[in-house]
């Protein structure tokens, strides 16, 4: 889905409606870039929501997260079914901000380079998860670890909780294409 | 698609089929194999009990886990035992639209009626009677950058209406991991079915295989277990050695036998593997580790049966024209029944109808193989067919330390090699009697050398090899230690390793200074 460019000006204001999503928004796109952990969920069979917590990685402004050939099933249920959802919900995990957001996305999976396709998000990724990243030194040892499939993740929706109050209503946004 | 993304396209392929198995009937979550999530290297897997496409949409409340006979605890009450240390968690259920929602909510755990209570989340309605899940996740951000300590459990249920509008969830499934909940190798080896399964399905998908591409020669490396050539280094060089010491070396077919011994040596690795595999000992074996259960090549997907054979033929095909070439060059009816017999040990270790290491005397088998038979081996090569009984008698501690080697690393892989029906001396022994073989082989190692001494077979310099003793202790100490700790055993079984090469470079060492002080002062010093 094509998105344009950050606009910060629609979207730092708080919106009690729903506005057209020109970008991610950029509280969005910092919470994203902060934390050190989400939860991505997928639709499992018979409809049932599976959820994973996983690392997002920023890259412009789509989310990519990592996941091993060890842990397929999740790429399995994205493939049979791309409709997933992305949040961030855990403040003790984005170091000085504050925020949370769930966000409504098509998925994507790269598939084509398992051994090295990942590692252009390295840089991203070793600032996050320093322990796994650490086991690339015995990469010969536990190979698969690194074996991994790229999880892209167009936003359509964001529900944003600027202060983290979920009993509140959220800022709700939407992508162009969806809005219209 | 935003053009200044660098990213291939991405494909969007859909798998052809299922890449998972589905939960059979009575399976909970709990005895599912273990995952490695995306962070980090987990617990339990959701595989099964959530694997794509069809089967029941949901299947009603699953058995209670398996459990280990002394533990007795229900678990979907220790997952909400889990999640009440939560105090928010993650609301996730699919709204019409056919896409998941997740928000963050109060949650109000009553173990004593086995229900979550949650409130609706406000600009939201989650539909009654509707399955949604429950996750409470956890990490420690670490204020180097990163985390640790991560842990989440999911819980599965209807949301049934409550007064107030309250929600409670009765659950009826549950998956949990966590960092600490098992070792990471062992977590690893735990989720290798799913990867191969994910190999497979991908290939199909693809029409062509599809592997990790990993650098060929560390691939090689690591199918023939290449690091384990010292094991053949010390008899083929103390077989020299002993030569040397008779004034008969000859460094061509010195050079031509220790390449024919080290291609035997990588090809019986192979062979290991491949048929371990066939039996199913290696996949049976759930705590690998480097010095034990193999190289772990065909597990990980790295190579195929087919290339691993191919390898082992390779192997012993240099083995064979090169001992062909020494026949050739310093033939002897010694060397046709040395090599003969080193070649058949080769193979029968772990090929039917053989099976040696499968009855108990693999170790037995080793013993001769890495310790008489290459040396004495190496040494009619040079000697063109006599066998003296110094060559013989050094090569006794070398075959017990050698036999230490594969009896040690034995002991972890006790389990698996038990299930898959290899009664390794580890599996048919107690942990005191093991320790005992253990201690009495070393022990011996160091009398044979000693005797070999005062009997003026070997020479005095040899005595050297007590220089080694502390390291046996050690290796004495760890396994009284870590005997039932696989992960704990493995520096144990490096020093075990280094006890075989330790004393082997002592009694070289020795043999060299005897050569030297020799050349200089005459042939019988230090002989008594």
């Amino acid at each position: 889905m094509p998105l344009g460019p950050y606009n910060g000006a629609a979207t730092l204001r708080r919106l009690e409606l729903e506005i057209t999503l020109p970008a991610l928004p950029y509280p969005i796109a910092r919470l994203i870039d902060a934390a050190l952990v989400g939860e991505l969920t997928v639709v499992g069979p018979g409809g049932i929501p599976v959820t994973y917590p996983m690392v997002p990685l920023l890259w412009g402004d789509r989310i990519f997260l990592t996941s091993s050939v060890l842990d397929s099933s999740k790429i399995a249920h994205i493939k049979a079914n791309p409709r997933v959802c992305f949040s961030i919900t855990d403040m003790d995990a984005i170091g000085t901000f504050t925020g949370r957001v769930n966000i409504q996305c098509d998925a994507r999976v790269a598939e084509d380079d398992l051994t090295a396709g990942w590692e252009r998000l390295m840089d991203n990724w070793s600032r996050k998860d320093k322990e796994t990243v650490g086991l690339l030194k015995a990469r010969l040892g536990f190979p698969l670890i690194f074996e991994r499939a790229l999880i892209e993740l167009t936003p359509r929706k964001t529900w944003l909780w600027p202060d983290g109050r979920t009993d509140r209503a959220p800022q709700v946004s939407v992508a162009a294409e969806v809005a219209r | 698609m935003s053009p200044r993304l660098a990213f291939p396209r991405l494909g969007r392929k859909r798998a052809s089929s299922e890449t998972v198995a589905a939960a059979g009937p009575g399976q909970s979550v709990a005895d599912q194999p273990v995952a490695l999530e995306p962070m980090s290297l987990s617990r339990v897997s959701e595989d099964a009990a959530f694997a794509p496409s069809h089967g029941p949409a949901v299947a009603g409340p699953v058995a209670p886990a398996p459990q280990p006979a002394e533990v007795s605890v229900d678990p979907l009450a220790e997952s909400l035992a889990k999640l009440a240390s939560f105090p928010r968690a993650v609301l996730s259920w699919v709204e019409d639209d056919g896409y998941p929602v997740n928000v963050d909510v109060d949650i109000e755990v009553r173990l004593d009626e086995g229900i979550v209570r949650f409130s609706e989340p406000a600009g939201f309605h989650v539909k009654p009677g509707s399955v949604v899940a429950i996750t409470g996740s956890h990490v420690r951000a670490l204020p180097e950058g990163g985390f640790d300590q991560r842990r989440h459990v999911t819980l599965w249920g209807e949301a049934l209406v409550r007064p107030r509008g309250r929600f409670a969830l009765s659950p009826y499934r549950a998956w949990s991991w966590g960092e600490t909940d098992l070792p990471m190798p062992a977590a690893y080896e735990r989720s290798l079915p799913k990867a191969r399964r994910y190999y497979r399905a991908l290939s199909e998908e693809r029409g062509e295989p599809v592997r990790p591409k990993l650098s060929k020669g560390m691939i090689f490396i690591r199918a023939t277990r290449a690091p384990f050539l010292s094991a053949t280094f010390v008899p083929v060089f103390l077989g020299l050695a002993v030569a040397a010491r008779t004034g008969i070396l000859d460094l061509m077919t010195a050079a031509i036998t220790l390449v024919a011994a080290c291609a035997v040596h990588l090809g019986l690795n192979v062979v290991n593997d491949v048929f371990d595999t066939i039996q199913g000992a290696d996949d049976a074996n759930p705590t690998p580790t480097k010095f034990s259960g193999g190289s772990r090549v065909l597990q990980n997907a790295l190579v195929t049966i087919h290339e691993m054979s191919m390898l082992a033929a390779g192997c012993y095909g240099v083995a064979v024209v090169l001992g062909l070439v020494l026949l050739v060059l310093r033939g002897s009816p010694e060397l046709v029944v040395i090599g003969a017999l080193g070649f058949f040990i080769s193979l029968a270790y772990t090929m039917p109808p053989f099976k040696l290491v499968y009855r108990g005397i693999g170790e037995i088998s080793t013993a001769i193989g890495f310790g008489p038979v290459m040396l004495l081996g190496t040494y009619v090569v040079q000697s063109r067919g006599s066998i003296s009984a110094e060559a013989a008698l050094i090569s006794v501690p070398v075959a017990l330390l050698v036999a230490m080697i594969l009896y040690v690393n034995e002991i972890p892989d006790r389990v698996g090699d038990a299930k898959a029906g290899k009664r390794t001396l580890p599996v048919r022994l107690s942990k005191a009697a093991v320790i005992r073989g253990f201690d009495l082989s070393a022990g011996g190692a160091f009398v044979s050398v000693a005797l070999g001494v005062v009997a003026g077979v070997l020479p005095i310099p040899t005595i050297l090899v007590l220089l080694a003793f502390p390291l046996a202790a050690r290796v004495h100490a760890g396994l009284v230690r870590f005997y039932d700790n696989p992960y704990g055993l493995t520096e144990t079984m490096g020093a075990n390793v280094r006890l075989h090469l330790l004393v082997g470079l002592l009694l070289l060492i020795a043999y060299l200074a005897t050569i030297a002080v020799q050349t200089l002062h005459g042939p019988t010093l230090f002989l008594w």
